[in-house]
């Protein structure tokens, strides 16, 4: 009975074998073909010699590492907020959260257009305050799209930590209060081991979202700022370059696999694991 | 001494707990009001502040003629997501409610492929799939768009099913079956209201995110027929008028419906 149950998954594996697998396979395939038609290793050799785009790889994971931190530090006051929040208050946080993840990209990239612009309250503001003498512009720069991508990540670091603290229990940080520890060593000791995996599987989902943004990073980012999402465009929609863009795509999912595989061994890791 | 120095750590604590806190939270939904705020601009431009409160990009929004392309394209786009949601309910919902049944070593095994989609970025399978179809000698199209879409998308339905059918008690099933109740009929009244709540939320979302994509809409969809997002970008890095705004109130007021129908559909059993 068991064997025809699982008769109704087939069509789904089907499905995504055919259209999501192998598509895949095919593009690793022909990353491995040279210009004139031999197979190897050429193309990245090619990508990897070239110190422009040497400079976008690192960039892009220069600004993946970025985001990530920025996204953590900010995260950490509201989390702790949230830790100490009643039903409502961490109803209200919840929903805060949600919004903007649920919200269209197009709608989360104007504000932020508004926002970082000439006219924007930013610009606006510290002119006012006489901070600064002209009215400036934080778009088509790193620090403007770094600013945008924090707000935009921000939900998917959140969110998996918000579910643990939801099954956390709270006699353990006031068991550390009793004991004498101070508010943020009980905080510390107590609260924030337990979260450590859910933090590392958030950084995962917010780096791996933050170097393959490709239209906030145009957007924001502006033609000048290129990071390796837009050259693989380039190089498919204008140069028509197939082996080059799929190598220069291998490489993205390398390279950010490789980080992402770090963190997930890491929050398997047996020490961590033993305080969760 | 000891005493003021534990006295100025807890005052601190709460100082960084409230202050900061509350200030991140701002800083998260601020740019969504902000967009908000924008739409009922009465000024020609999209400075900040805004000039007063009018209703006049909503108009022209709705207007048929003026806005034409984004009603076309938003045609296009809803079109596409109706039928990504069909197909993606179709192999899902059943796909999911059999893995949370099968063996364990199966299930392991098979789950990871069908969640991948996931933390893989959609621009390199848009990239992935143009080639597939381009070696295949076809171009991009609207049945290009809808399948990659559907692989794109599925896992979020595959999860929220999945998270239900696996709560759900195996128990009342046998008992349905024990008392002669026929397959179907156990199916019908017992496993589909369980994971119907999965299935209307993954609904949800799929939808959103299928009028939102633009990567595997822009490499694989017919060029001749524009869509939502497509549009909306196109717009945001010309003109910036008003209507932009606009359409952002739009999409922020589904969004907000998303939320309450998650909350009551799929929240009651992920809390």
């Amino acid at each position: 009975m068991i064997r025809k149950e699982t008769l109704l998954s087939w069509p789904m594996i089907a499905f995504m074998v055919l259209f999501f697998i192998s598509p895949l396979l095919l593009l690793a395939g022909i990353s491995l073909r040279g210009e004139d038609g031999s197979w190897g290793l050429g193309n990245f050799a090619a990508f990897l010699s070239d110190p422009f785009a040497r400079g976008v790889l690192t960039g892009t994971l220069a600004l993946g590492a970025k985001v990530t931190c920025f996204v953590s530090l900010a995260a950490l006051p509201l989390v702790m907020l949230y830790w100490h929040a009643g039903k409502r208050l961490r109803g209200l946080i919840l929903i805060c959260t949600l919004l903007p993840m649920l919200t269209a990209n197009v709608v989360r990239t104007f504000a932020w257009v508004v926002l970082l612009g000439r006219n924007g309250p930013i610009s606006q503001t510290l002119l006012g305050l006489g901070l600064t003498e002209r009215p400036f512009s934080l778009l088509f720069s790193e620090t403007g799209l770094i600013i945008a991508l924090v707000q935009i990540e921000l939900p998917l670091l959140l969110l998996p930590v918000f579910a643990v603290l939801n099954r956390a229990d709270r006699k353990t940080l006031e068991a550390a209060e009793v004991l004498g520890a101070g508010r943020w060593r009980a905080w510390f000791s107590a609260i924030f081991p337990q979260i450590i995996p859910a933090v590392l599987a958030g950084w995962v989902l917010v780096f791996a979202s933050a170097t393959t943004s490709y239209v906030t990073q145009s957007v924001i980012g502006g033609a000048r700022l290129i990071y390796l999402p837009q050259f693989v465009y380039r190089e498919v929609g204008v140069l028509f370059q197939w082996p080059m863009a799929a190598a220069i795509s291998i490489l993205l999912l390398a390279s950010t696999g490789v980080i992402m595989l770090g963190l997930t061994m890491l929050a398997r890791h047996e020490r961590l694991q033993g305080h969760a | 001494m000891l005493e003021t120095r534990s006295k100025i750590s807890t005052a601190l604590y709460w100082g960084f707990v409230w202050g900061c806190g509350l200030a991140v939270l701002a800083f998260m939904i601020g740019p969504i009001l902000l967009a908000l705020l924008m739409s009922f601009n009465s000024g020609t431009t999209l400075r900040f502040p805004p000039e007063g409160f009018s209703l006049r990009w909503y108009e022209m929004l709705f207007d048929p003629i003026a806005s034409e392309p984004i009603h076309t394209a938003a045609k296009n786009s809803i079109e596409v997501a109706l039928s990504t949601v069909a197909v993606v309910t179709l192999i899902t919902a059943p796909a999911a409610w059999a893995l949370a049944r099968a063996p364990k070593r199966f299930a392991g095994s098979v789950e990871p492929v069908l969640l991948a989609p996931l933390v893989l970025p959609s621009l390199v399978y848009a990239l992935a799939a143009l080639l597939a179809l381009s070696l295949l000698g076809l171009g991009p199209s609207f049945l290009a768009v809808l399948i990659g879409h559907a692989a794109v998308f599925a896992p979020l339905m595959f999860r929220t099913v999945l998270g239900l059918a696996q709560r759900m008690n195996p128990a009342l099933e046998e008992a349905s079956a024990t008392l002669g109740a026929s397959r179907a009929r156990t199916f019908l009244r017992i496993s589909l209201p369980g994971i119907l709540p999965g299935i209307f939320a993954g609904a949800f979302l799929v939808f959103m995110q299928s009028i939102d994509n633009v990567s595997v809409t822009l490499f694989l969809g017919d060029p001749g027929r524009t869509m939502l997002p497509l549009r909306l970008f196109a717009m945001l890095e010309e003109s910036l008028d008003g209507r932009v705004a606009a359409v952002s109130g739009v999409l922020i007021l589904a969004a907000a419906l998303l939320l309450v129908t998650l909350q009551r559909f799929g929240g009651r059993d992920a809390r």
